[in-house]
């Protein structure tokens, strides 16, 4: 692998992000899995970098699954979206920072749409104004929650504690990481890096101290892509698709994987669950799995928070083997507790995959 | 006194105009920015249909030129050309040079294959262009793989920047499909226990001898042919390069293994068509090489009198057409300058 020839390609994909000002929204279904993410990617945001970040309690879905899966008419998702403008516009805000990956495609599909046809986005303005009486104005910048963490990661690595080194050995680990079709796959120039050789991820990975892992199938689908798994009858595909990368990534052991996306951090964690049921087999050693983390729970650790506070526990794949190779101080007793103490529930134990 | 023609471009095109026009009796200049003549052609070792050596044919250009009484201007690149007294005055290097006219053979350019991010080349170590293999050829390399061992399968790619939307390139590049099969042909005289596998669209074997060429390479040196684009490549742990290709034949989806692969990149105009295409004000076909003056009828005339074009500054073309390109260039230059006489 020739990285110069890598960094030809980064160089070519390299975006404009905001430096300060940020109107969030928020994913539909990562409160549910990693509800420490959006939380974590706030207190980094504000706390640690000082930067002025609002969301609005009256933000809704993007309608980005219905979409996809075909229930919801473009019209409609193009209205939806165009009330998450008004809702920016009315606090005064410009910079859009999307949560997840399917809302940050779903808008930068709406915007070009707009741009190459303008009569939908006239229509649109009509529909909205109809329905709600609000206007809006387009976004000055839009942005996944993830390149901000990108445009930052230096600060964050040094404010930080920790880095991505395996502290008994030094060696630095071994990541994956998984950027999800919809950050740069439709419009390469929208994602840094481009869609073949994606850097967002790779840029935390490097300045954090780890190594990036690039395996034959870094390309291929988490296993999510929608209908495979929302139409029950292709799950069959939608596990294969995992276990494929799975098997792929296997020889280069990779400590962790890294996620932007919301299905692939859950694909890719609760497959392999549900492959070492069906198989008797993980993909790391000792049954461990590998651990699964999103960008902001990445972050988290590298600033030295609570795994607990972070919402590791919220992982299929138990996050201990990695905790203990950073050198992350963690209470076993408290996994399962929320913040009150109170008991979560204890998940029933897998069959092969390690529970700790 | 002589009407003085000024050649850019010291390619096959260049070269044999410069040699017929000299013969005609025209005083000629011939500029070349590289400091040696034969273009291209001086990367190649073996030309198809025949094999026949690269170096047989330039010299044979090199041996033309030896008689002549044109003026060679090597390492020189052009800087300005201004209309002046029913001629043109031309930059060339330090020198301000009067011509009667002007012919342009600039060439072409092999495509950056880099651009097609999918199939890793720059990054994944066995991943080249057919230029490269070439040059593998010519230098009498070995064929190995970035460990330093035989390649077991070798898998080459057409249409690596030609006929494909993408890249904002449709047209195709003639040579790439013969070239290819050449290669792979090649390939298998040094490395007979090898298994080679061509990914194509559709061959166009439009040439004679081609479609033997392409019967021969699969009756005699065993070469596979597969209907089919390959989507993408990625590397393995041992360096190897793992494809997706669909086997549109067979109707399914193909993941292959290989320790080689080649790209046949297509052609693309050269900076220096551009350049002095932009520098003249010369109109450019959609494919944004040099246009001619009428597709059918006048193929070397521009859009400005007593400006001429020839060989792959204007489209993609076989030696054997560049050199027939070149001579019909040379004729038209001829006329024109006969006519403006009288």
């Amino acid at each position: 692998m020739i990285n110069e020839g890598k960094k030809i390609v980064w160089s070519q994909y390299q975006k404009n992000i905001a430096n300060d000002h940020y109107f969030y929204i928020r994913s539909c279904i990562r409160q549910n899995l990693w509800p420490g993410s959006e939380t974590t990617f706030l207190k980094i945001v504000r706390n640690e970098l000082g930067k002025d970040v609002i969301e609005d309690a009256n933000h809704t879905t993007c309608t980005g699954i219905g979409y996809h899966t075909d229930l919801v008419p473009l019209e409609t998702t193009m209205t939806v979206v165009a009330r998450l403008f008004a809702l920016m516009t009315e606090r005064g805000y410009d910079n859009m920072i999307s949560s997840c990956i399917t809302s940050f495609g779903i808008i930068t599909e709406i915007l070009e749409t707009w741009k190459e046809f303008p009569e939908t986005e006239a229509k649109t303005r009509e529909y909205l104004k109809k329905a709600t009486g609000r206007e809006f104005k387009i976004p000055r910048n839009l942005a996944h929650a993830s390149d901000i963490i990108y445009k930052f990661r230096k600060e964050i690595g040094e404010k930080g504690s920790r880095k991505l080194v395996n502290v008994k050995t030094g060696e630095k680990l071994k990541v994956v990481e998984h950027i999800g079709c919809h950050y740069s796959k439709m419009f390469p120039h929208k994602g840094v890096g481009g869609a073949e050789f994606p850097y967002v991820l790779i840029g935390m990975i490097e300045d954090w101290g780890g190594e990036v892992v690039d395996y034959p199938e870094r390309r291929h689908c988490c296993g999510f892509g929608f209908r495979q798994y929302l139409v029950k009858a292709n799950r069959g595909f939608s596990i294969a698709c995992t276990k494929k990368k799975f098997e792929s990534m296997e020889p280069f052991k990779p400590d962790f994987i890294i996620t932007n996306c919301p299905g692939c951090n859950y694909f890719l964690d609760r497959w392999q669950y549900v492959l070492s049921e069906m198989e008797g087999r993980t993909f790391a050693e000792d049954e461990n799995g590998i651990p699964v983390l999103t960008y902001e729970e990445t972050a988290g650790l590298i600033m030295g928070y609570d795994p607990w506070d972070l919402g590791l526990q919220m992982h299929q794949v138990g996050v201990e083997p990695l905790l203990k190779k950073l050198g992350v101080e963690f209470d076993p007793q408290k996994k399962y507790l929320d913040k009150n103490g109170n008991s979560l529930g204890v998940p029933e134990k897998p069959s092969v995959l390690n529970f700790c | 006194m002589k009407n003085h023609v000024f050649i850019i471009g010291g390619g096959v095109a260049g070269c044999e105009a410069a040699s017929q026009l000299s013969k005609m009796g025209f005083e000629v200049t011939l500029a070349e920015k590289e400091p040696v003549l034969g273009g291209k052609l001086n990367h190649w070792d073996r030309l198809f249909p025949s094999k026949r050596k690269a170096d047989e044919v330039t010299g044979i250009l090199s041996k033309n030129l030896e008689g002549s009484k044109l003026r060679l201007m090597m390492n020189t690149e052009i800087t300005r050309v201004q209309k002046q007294n029913g001629g043109y005055t031309i930059t060339a290097g330090s020198e301000e040079i009067m011509a009667d006219a002007i012919l342009i053979a600039t060439g072409y350019e092999t495509f950056d294959a880099r651009i097609k991010e999918e199939y890793g080349y720059g990054i994944y170590e066995n991943v080249i262009t057919s230029v490269e293999l070439e040059q593998r050829f010519k230098n009498g390399n070995k064929i190995l793989t970035s460990k330093g061992e035989e390649p077991k399968r070798i898998g080459f790619v057409h249409c690596v920047g030609s006929r494909d939307e993408k890249v904002g390139n449709h047209y195709c590049s003639q040579v790439c499909c013969v070239t290819a099969v050449k290669q792979a042909m090649e390939v298998k005289e040094i490395l007979p226990r090898s298994e080679v596998f061509c990914f194509y669209m559709d061959l166009r074997m439009f040439g004679l001898q081609f479609e033997d060429l392409y019967r021969e390479s699969q009756e005699k040196w065993g070469v596979n042919f597969i209907r089919g684009r390959v989507s993408e490549a990625a590397e393995n742990i041992d360096g190897t390069i793992l494809i997706k290709v669909e086997d549109t034949l067979a109707g399914r989806p193909l993941k292959m293994k290989v320790d080689l692969l080649v790209l046949m990149v297509g052609f693309v105009p050269s900076p220096g068509t551009h350049n002095i295409g932009k520098l003249l004000d010369i109109e450019f076909t959609p494919e944004n090489f040099l246009k001619p003056a009428d597709e059918h009828l006048d193929t070397h005339s521009t859009n400005l009198p007593g400006v001429f074009v020839a060989g792959t500054c204007k489209s993609p073309k076989t030696i054997a057409d560049t050199f027939a390109d070149a001579r019909a260039a040379a004729l038209k230059v001829k006329e024109y300058l006969d006519m403006k006489n009288n």
